[in-house]
């Protein structure tokens, strides 16, 4: 905003008092400081990441399984890898009930026991990520008998769920009520409609939804203390513990040692990149589809 | 479709089944994790009853759990990071909806929004490394010379400690914090703050006045939500928090809470009252979430008149 107090043609009223104008300029500086205060961390962050990362970062990293404590070199790929298995597993449980929840929510959602579902999955969503962590274990660790990539993947997934619903449900109601009234002119059945008409129309809102989730929960660490607990060998058997990249970047970085430290750095930039990679390689796929990329 | 060819009514009826059930999934969620968290706590709550909230000692050896320490930790490094995390949210709300230029608006929003997608781990990696060297070498010491008196700040300057913890949580919450925020001055009626220009006000006093009275019920509903995360926030805390059951004034002893406690001890806790114990905690833990971010939900939703937020997405 221009300094209007100058404008020679403000000069009939009272100009305004020297100590309210200085308050003013006070409460902008404050202001601009706070941005700076909280953009401050963010860039460090990433510097660091950078400049600790890409020099720790090289083939046998991306390639090799973790050598043992003072043996130099090693690397993360089957934390890597399992992750990718983890989340797989969670995406192939959450996504179905998710999308359809959320489906329910905007076409037969409009009642009482619909609230009731919206409101269980903002709460679902404020539940920390180790509370989760201990429910997947009590339900599938202890009947297991033994940690393992589901009990991961189901914690995983009971996070994923309610962030997929809501986004699902307020995408498909975007889509304008007459394309649906449109398809039942003529004549096609209301679960066709949905699936083929707005379900269709939303994709690639939907995909970006869950896209969301997936984000959220790919760096999760805490749920998978005890679920799928990690593991320094290969593993690819839904049954058996599994490593995955957050827990290794969180052993590694309470570890003493500092060709762990280094390792930890180099696992937090790959688990950056990739979060970001999947969702921008989604974001461009879906990009050239219908409407609605949030 | 795998129901093509059959009647319209018998494939409508099958779908709406199905689609009920995948939302009645979402409430039969939350149902499982309150029985099974009350289920397997039982043991605890047998052996202790009240008296584990109040209870000092924690010695999975005589089997003996009092979880204050822990309600402390979690309490303290929360309000902290509330303390420093509310006036920076709200200054880089105002200053992204009234005072910046239109142009740098949606970068300065992506930029502190960033902030919300970086891995818990990878906080506390840079916090292990970055933040608490920095504490410990510069600001503790700073901070002992100056506020020593209060008692506050106080003994050896380690930097683990739950000053480093109230630190990273308050980066963390400030996404949450300021998207509420601003989400909430942004539907503040436009003839408020002209309103409020018409009487002569200087831009600040149009934010005072106009906006920021307006929207103090969304603003506190945003705070809370931040809270909510920020006492269930567990791996950047347990790495720098110094995972000690200690109650100690100063802000530079070791603390511990009861996201951590859980972390740490839950893969290894042996015995069935050690394991019941630490799931109690995760039960308290669970309800106070709950109604926290139940309470902030109600608040926000009254002021953005029902549009879902989307602060945890």
């Amino acid at each position: 905003m221009p300094e209007t107090t100058k404008s020679p043609a403000l000069h009939t009223v009272a100009p305004i008092a020297l100590s309210r104008r200085i308050t003013d300029h006070v409460m902008t500086g404050v202001a601009v400081l706070t941005v700076i205060l909280v953009l401050l961390p963010l860039f460090a962050i990433f510097a660091y990441l950078v400049y600790r990362g890409v020099g720790s970062l090289n083939w046998a990293f991306l390639t090799q399984t973790p050598k043992p404590v003072g043996e130099a070199g090693g690397g993360m790929a089957n934390a890597i890898v399992g992750s990718g298995f983890i989340l797989a597993l969670a995406s192939l449980l959450g996504v179905p009930v998710g999308v359809g929840a959320g489906v329910y929510l905007a076409e037969y959602g409009q009642n009482r026991f619909g609230d009731v579902i919206r409101f269980t999955a903002d709460v679902l969503n404020g539940v920390p990520s180790i509370v989760i962590g201990i429910v997947a274990y009590s339900i599938v660790v202890l009947s297991q008998r033994h940690f393992s990539a589901l009990a991961g993947g189901v914690a995983l997934a009971i996070m994923m769920i309610p962030t997929i619903t809501r986004t699902t449900e307020e995408m498909l109601l975007l889509v304008p009520q007459a394309l649906r009234e449109a398809a039942y002119g003529l004549g096609i059945p209301r679960w066709r409609t949905t699936l083929s008409i707005t379900l269709r129309t939303a994709t690639s809102g939907v995909i970006t939804g869950i896209m969301l989730a997936f984000a959220r929960v790919a760096g999760e660490t805490a749920p998978l203390l005890f679920t799928a607990f990690g593991n320094q060998f290969w593993n690819l058997k839904v049954n058996q513990p599994t490593a995955a990249l957050p827990l290794q970047i969180f052993s590694y970085a309470i570890s003493p040692y500092d060709e762990w430290h280094r390792q930890a750095w180099a696992g937090a930039l790959v688990l950056i990149v990739l979060i970001v990679t999947a969702v921008a390689a989604v974001r461009f796929a879906v990009r050239r589809g219908t409407f609605g990329a949030a | 479709m795998f129901l093509r060819g059959t009647t319209g009514e018998a494939g409508d009826r099958v779908f709406k089944t199905a689609m009920l059930l995948c939302g009645s999934a979402v409430l039969a969620m939350l149902v499982l994790i309150v029985y099974e968290l009350v289920l397997r706590s039982g043991p605890s709550w047998h052996a202790f009853g009240f008296k584990f909230f109040s209870g000092h000692d924690w010695d999975p050896v005589n089997e003996q759990f009092g979880a204050m320490p822990f309600v402390y930790g979690t309490l303290v490094s929360s309000l902290l990071a509330l303390l420093i995390a509310v006036p920076l949210s709200i200054g880089v709300a105002v200053f992204t909806t009234e005072m910046c230029p239109k142009a740098l608006r949606g970068p300065l929003s992506f930029f502190v929004e960033l902030l919300a997608a970086i891995p818990s781990v990878v906080y506390g990696l840079w916090a292990i490394f970055v933040l608490v060297p920095i504490l410990s070498n510069y600001v503790e010491p700073f901070l002992a010379r100056t506020l020593g008196w209060t008692g506050f700040f106080v003994g050896p300057p380690y930097g683990i400690s739950m000053l480093a913890a109230g630190i990273i949580l308050a980066i963390m919450i400030v996404p949450i914090i300021s998207s509420i925020t601003r989400e909430v001055l942004m539907v503040v009626p436009q003839h408020q703050r002209e309103a409020a220009l018409a009487l002569g006000a200087t831009r600040w006093e149009m934010i005072r006045i106009g906006v920021l009275r307006n929207a103090r019920a969304g603003i506190m509903g945003g705070i809370i939500l931040g809270l909510g995360r920020a006492l269930g926030e567990t791996m950047a805390v347990t790495m720098v928090i110094g995972n000690r059951p200690e109650i100690a004034k100063s802000l530079f002893a070791p603390g511990y809470t009861m996201a951590s406690v859980l972390a740490n001890e839950f893969s290894e806790a042996t015995g069935d009252v050690y394991l019941s114990a630490l799931i109690e905690i995760g039960l308290a833990l669970f309800l106070v979430t709950i109604v926290v971010n139940a309470l902030a939900r109600l608040l926000v939703w009254t002021v953005t008149s029902g549009q879902p937020s989307r602060a945890n997405a």
